[in-house]
């Protein structure tokens, strides 16, 4: 089975303090991985580090194939993340975010349409402006413009903060059906009964470390 | 516990020693062996500080640019190149505000006046208040790897600007200026022994950037080196919290 | 080429679509010019010497509101995450720089013109017809230079927290040839001190070199400058 992330011994630090302490792990593709524990324990950090976005300081880590350590930044074209914030322009309405988002990679209208009809946020919402939305839409609205995107890895950051129970059952069908296209799926969620029954195997992160892992 | 490093060693030291002579000797000839100008008089003794001061920021920031190329070509990307780029511009900072302190002062002593806008005093302030942000980016925080392509970039960025303004502020004084009469140094004739004597201020503020350069560096090294060992004890600590 | 040529179309549409729906230029950026071009005949106080200097104060204030374009164009990036999430999606960085250099620079030409008319009519300038044709080259020349090199800065200074305040220091010394080109250029457009029409020319020259330089620069510098 393909490996689509591989880190060992990685340790990454933010201003200073190491929010990664040494982190091994490998997810492999088809799987959804749910990365579980405490606040502060790292797990957006894990993200971040497979996202490119924040640099690896000790240890080897890569990505689709990618070095992380000397090319962070071309790992990105396959890769999606929903991290904390959710990367909309505030000032444009749903539609134009989403469309915004497919036009950087060539997607097509019926695409935004089909994406935004799954997410339930077609109809009256579509033409509101993204600072006008509730937080549980803009989460939408930003997951949309994710599977507008057709990304192969999705890292996403608590994604069921915020969203209804609809909202968050929908979401699982879009991981689900993600996953049976090809994509690779890990998670950080506190929403720990949702998310043990939809993943495939769970990691323990404490004190910037993997403890332990069960499937 | 404490453990004292020093950044010397026989080289330097040796360096070190050579340099403080070469001043020494520098300071007699300019101040009392080398003759008096027919028009200033005394004062074009200030000559022999202000002309290897901006001699060595130019040396300074040319050696910024060269190893900041250098860290961005390099593949291994060994962060001594790094360190070089900054201790360089840092020293380059340094005399480009003598230069242009001791410019100052001897434009007051001979023509009246603190400061006149001509092209090249004007392209050297430029000179200073770039380097001063590049300085400002390198204090910008993040990994030595980040902080490294990032003054590597500014560093080449400022290649290019330096010759832009100074082109264009040179267009402009001349097309304004009549006679630049700004520059203490375009009416010194110079004799023999005076002319030795600003070359021999050129080798020794050489030496003495060189001396600056080595220390500064090393220094970098150390000041980087502890910041590590903070990362391990706080991976150390990290891990202890965890359980283990 | 296909990829930058799309995305560089998205984040131009993307950026003035932005400044379309909030006004932002229109409301806050422009009134500020016109404050600061009000400002500067209160501090020189002398209506001949308002005119000698007009083309040098309509590219200072030029400037001082590119300022505040630049750091509005990057605060929309960063107010959300988007900027993370265009680094994320590998989203090509030459495209994002042509992209909102190109936002830039027609916000800043809106921005020119609007002065041009306030310094016609707060500063008595009367160029000839000579005088717009040069006027309206030099703004247009210089204003590709400014779009290309503000956005390469802003892009630094929205990297992390707490640079934002870098983005003055870095870009005004590094936009001093434009500020020297495009008012000598503007002086003998309009006249002013006696200038002839004629030696504005190898000024504008100067602007398009400028504008190669931070063309070709940014395209180079700009994905590792929005790099955390």
């Amino acid at each position: 089975m393909e490996t689509v992330v591989e880190l060992s011994g990685v340790v990454a630090v933010l201003s200073n303090f190491p929010a990664l302490a040494g982190i091994d792990l490998v997810v492999h593709r088809g799987e959804i991985v749910l990365l579980h524990g405490p606040n502060g324990a790292g797990k957006t950090s894990v993200l971040r580090v497979c996202a490119g976005l924040l640099p690896i300081e000790r240890g080897e880590g890569s990505v689709m194939g990618v070095n992380l350590r000397t090319h962070r930044e071309s790992v990105r074209e396959q890769v999606g993340l929903l991290g904390h914030s959710n990367g909309l322009y505030l000032e444009l309405t749903v539609t134009q975010n989403v469309s915004f988002w497919a036009s950087t990679v060539g997607a097509t209208a019926q695409e935004v349409a089909l994406a935004m009809q799954r997410m339930k946020i077609d109809g009256r919402l579509a033409h509101v402006k993204a600072s006008q939305l509730s937080a549980g839409q803009r989460r939408r609205c930003a997951l949309a413009s994710l599977i507008v995107r057709r990304a192969s890895l999705w890292l996403l950051d608590e994604p069921h903060a915020g969203l209804d129970t609809a909202g968050q059952d929908e979401l699982d069908a879009i991981l689900q059906s993600a996953v049976s296209s090809g994509a690779t799926v890990v998670l950080a969620s506190h929403e720990t009964q949702r998310s043990r029954l939809l993943a495939t195997r769970i990691v323990k992160v404490d004190g910037g470390l993997i403890s332990g892992s069960e499937s | 516990m404490t453990t004292t490093q020093s950044t010397a060693t026989p080289t330097t030291q040796k360096l070190g020693i050579a340099t403080v002579v070469a001043l020494i000797f520098l300071v007699l000839s300019g101040l009392i062996f080398s003759a008096e100008d027919v028009v200033q008089g005394s004062t074009v003794r200030m000559m022999y500080v202000h002309v290897p001061s901006i001699w060595v920021a130019y040396l300074a920031f040319g050696l910024t640019a060269l190893c900041s190329a250098v860290y961005v070509s390099n593949r291994s990307r060994s962060l001594i190149w790094d360190r070089f780029a900054g201790a360089s511009a840092e020293i380059g900072v340094l005399f480009v505000a003598i230069s242009l302190v001791t410019g100052s002062l001897w434009g007051r002593l001979t023509w009246g006046t603190f400061w006149v806008w001509d092209a090249r005093l004007t392209s050297t302030a430029f000179l200073f208040i770039t380097y001063i942000g590049y300085l400002a980016v390198r204090r910008l925080g993040g990994t030595f790897s980040q902080r490294a392509r990032r003054s590597a970039i500014m560093a080449l960025l400022a290649v290019l600007e330096i010759p832009l303004v100074h082109f264009s502020v040179n267009l402009w004084r001349t097309l304004h200026q009549k006679a630049s009469i700004a520059d203490p140094n375009a009416k010194v004739q110079l004799d023999g022994f005076m002319l030795f004597t600003l070359f021999w201020g050129l080798i020794s503020f050489s030496m003495l950037f060189a001396w600056l350069l080595i220390h500064r560096q090393r220094l970098m090294a150390l000041e980087d080196a502890v910041q590590d060992q903070g990362l391990d004890r706080a991976i150390q600590e990290r891990r202890t919290e965890a359980g283990r | 080429m296909q990829t930058v040529r799309r995305v560089s179309l998205a984040v131009v549409r993307k950026d003035l679509r932005i400044e379309w729906s909030s006004k932002v230029l229109l409301n806050q950026v422009a009134p500020f010019s016109l404050v600061i071009m009000i400002m500067f005949a209160f501090a020189l106080d002398n209506e001949g010497i308002l005119q000698r200097v007009a083309p040098g104060l309509v590219w200072l204030a030029t400037l001082f509101s590119m300022l505040v374009i630049v750091q509005r164009s990057f605060a929309v990036e960063t107010a959300d995450g988007a900027l993370d999430a265009l680094r994320v999606a590998g989203t090509e960085p030459l495209g994002i720089f042509i992209g909102k250099s190109l936002a830039l620079m027609v916000q800043l030409l809106a921005l020119e013109l609007m002065l041009l008319a306030i310094a016609l009519v707060l500063y008595a300038v009367e160029p000839t017809a000579m005088g717009y044709a040069e006027t309206f080259a030099t703004m247009l020349i210089a204003t590709i230079g400014l779009g290309f090199v503000g956005t390469l800065y802003g892009g630094l200074g929205a990297g992390a927290r707490g640079r934002e305040t870098l983005l003055p220091l870095l870009l005004l010394p590094a936009v001093a040839p434009v500020l020297i080109g495009a008012t000598r250029a503007t002086e003998a457009a309009f006249g002013s001190g006696g200038a002839q029409s004629s030696e504005g020319w190898p000024w504008i020259g100067l602007l398009a070199v400028f504008a190669g330089v931070f063309g070709a620069v940014g395209a180079l510098a700009f994905g590792p400058m929005i790099e955390e």
